[in-house]
């Protein structure tokens, strides 16, 4: 395993008021790793990701992502990570190669590369004859992996996956992790939250949140092993159970 | 207490097929499960049997009161929780409770008994608007609402997705003591994990049933033997194992590989093909299979 680090935290930490969302995360996740971002609804997951991407400015702590400073140089992470959730992911009434087009123009790609790459894009996910088909008509299962490689379009450092899988066939959920390794064993580093439990498995490394705070964080196999469980589902209800936050 | 004859529903000029012949029976008293991805025709059933939807081919009747023609019977005889949060986001909870109450000419203190497990988790919060509450709360009100007037099927769409683990196995736990008091459940999940959970599940896909049966019965019906692969470096392991002549499936599992052999492949072979490649700790054992493999198995059929 390379270990680069490519989110570097250090007592990371949001308050809303007096209430602590997150409260000093301490992590580091390394290149190509397939980082699990596990918790409760509620535990600050969402906090946590929206500092990391940019999009929110911690309270206190420090955190670097792709090398960049979550507090100075947003802009520039912005820049350098792909996003993709299970609730908004492309665009309904554009068409495939348009939501291609789309994403690759905010991540700003020039046009001789956005071309390039959805023709690339599209022989590799083989959607060429569905290129100028509406997204909203493509099977839920396509729409997903597409919304997937949209969001690496442009190259990223790490990609940030928020409940990618939710809802979808099993042999399609799973045709999806593949496109995740691949990406990962390419150097694309994978933040992934999940309230799968099988997923869990799939990851190098997992954190598991509860009220705020990581309650704890290693390699699934070791987790087991620490908690004398034989499954991730396990391990998660050992340190869930008693949280007390349950907002989402 | 809910039988369906070949069901069917399209919507957009019967250019989406939603439901095909569905044709199914559920007990009274049971928990039944219908599992299946996004877009398999869950909501559109629960539409139908809650008369919100009519069928476009076929009958059904719930608590022997038809569809279509009884309609009104139905919906006083049913609770509903729609995927979809619906209840008035500007009301308290007690006012959507009491709401809700009095909708079906009944009272809050009358059938307080069965929703009293749920009701206390969340009455310290009693005055708070539902549109404030968190996920975990809202569903344990709308479970509420779903109860007040006693019905005697309760239809719940998807109630635990995007819940966490702790929260789901709670609700489980609310489902199981429900059916202590007599009520039929019929509920619909995207996570193959809660089929066990059932007393009868229908795995669905597309719009069509794929097998109906206990949860031990759709396990049994697994055709062939599942084998286990670990290894180190998932990736790696899985393009090795798919690239094994003998291998006709190989999925991502958990902390494993889950494999299927062509006739004549066996376990050790694979075994030894994989520590040729450079998976010196490959290992290839039997083991059962589960409601998620059987799924995948039926998807690939």
């Amino acid at each position: 395993m390379n270990t680069e680090a490519v989110i570097v935290t250090d007592k990371l930490t949001k308050r809303f008021g007096p209430f602590i969302a997150c409260n000093e995360l301490t992590f580091q996740v390394d290149k190509g790793e397939i980082f699990g971002f596990l918790g409760a609804n509620g535990a600050g997951k969402t906090t946590a990701m929206r500092m990391l991407c940019g999009l929110l400015n911690p309270s206190s702590g420090k955190a670097t992502v792709a090398g960049f400073d979550v507090y100075t140089q947003a802009n520039r992470i912005k820049q350098r990570i792909g996003y993709m959730s299970q609730r908004f992911s492309l665009y309904d009434d554009l068409t495939v190669s348009e939501n291609i087009r789309f994403f690759g123009g905010i991540y700003g790609m020039s046009i001789s590369d956005i071309k390039k790459k959805t023709s690339a894009l599209l022989s590799e996910l083989q959607l060429e004859k569905e290129a100028k088909t509406l997204v909203r008509d493509i099977p839920p299962g396509w729409k997903q992996k597409l919304a997937f490689s949209v969001s690496i379009v442009h190259g990223p450092d790490i990609v940030f996956l928020d409940e990618p899988t939710g809802g979808v066939d099993p042999v399609t959920r799973r045709q999806f992790w593949d496109l995740i390794y691949e990406a990962a064993d390419k150097g694309v580093t994978v933040f992934v939250t999940t309230h799968y439990m099988d997923e869990a498995e799939y990851c190098n490394r997992v954190s598991i949140m509860v009220d705020g705070v990581i309650a704890d964080l290693d390699a699934p196999a070791r987790l087991k092993t620490k908690y004398q469980v034989s499954s991730m589902e396990e391990v998660f209800y050992a340190l869930a159970r008693n949280a007390v936050r349950k907002a989402d | 207490m809910i039988r369906i004859e070949h069901i069917g529903m399209t919507y957009d000029k019967g250019r989406v097929v939603a439901l095909q012949d569905v044709n199914l029976e559920v007990n009274k008293g049971e928990i039944f499960g219908l599992i299946g991805p996004d877009g398999a025709g869950k909501t559109t059933l629960f539409r139908i049997l809650t008369t919100l939807l009519l069928p476009e081919k076929g009958q059904a009747w719930v608590n022997n009161y038809d569809v279509v023609k009884d309609y009104k019977a139905i919906r006083n005889s049913v609770g509903y929780m729609p995927g979809k949060f619906s209840l008035y986001q500007d009301l308290t909870i007690e006012e959507n409770l009491n709401f809700f109450a009095t909708v079906f000419g009944t009272t809050i203190a009358e059938n307080y008994d069965l929703i009293k497990d749920i009701y206390v988790q969340i009455e310290p919060f009693k005055n708070r608007r539902a549109g404030k509450l968190s996920g975990g709360m809202k569903q344990k009100l709308a479970l509420c609402c779903a109860l007040i007037h006693k019905p005697d099927v309760l239809f719940l769409d998807e109630p635990t997705t995007g819940v966490d683990v702790v929260s789901r196995k709670e609700f489980w736990d609310m489902l199981k003591s429900l059916r202590k008091e007599g009520i039929t459940i019929l509920v619909s999940t995207p996570y193959m994990d809660e089929a066990t959970l059932c007393d009868r599940i229908a795995l669905i896909q597309k719009g069509s049933i794929l097998s109906v049966d206990t949860p031990e019965g759709i396990v049994h019906s697994f055709s062939g033997q599942l084998y286990a692969v670990h290894g180190q470096g998932t990736y790696h392991l899985l393009q090795a194992t798919r690239g094994y002549e003998g291998v006709a499936s190989c999925f991502a599992f958990g902390d494993a590989l889950h494999a299927t052999f062509k006739p004549g492949a066996q376990g050790p072979a694979l075994q030894a093909y994989l520590q040729s490649k450079g998976h010196s700790d490959a290992r290839v054992d039997p083991i059962k299979p589960g409601i998620e493999d059987c799924f995948i198995q039926l998807l690939n059929q």
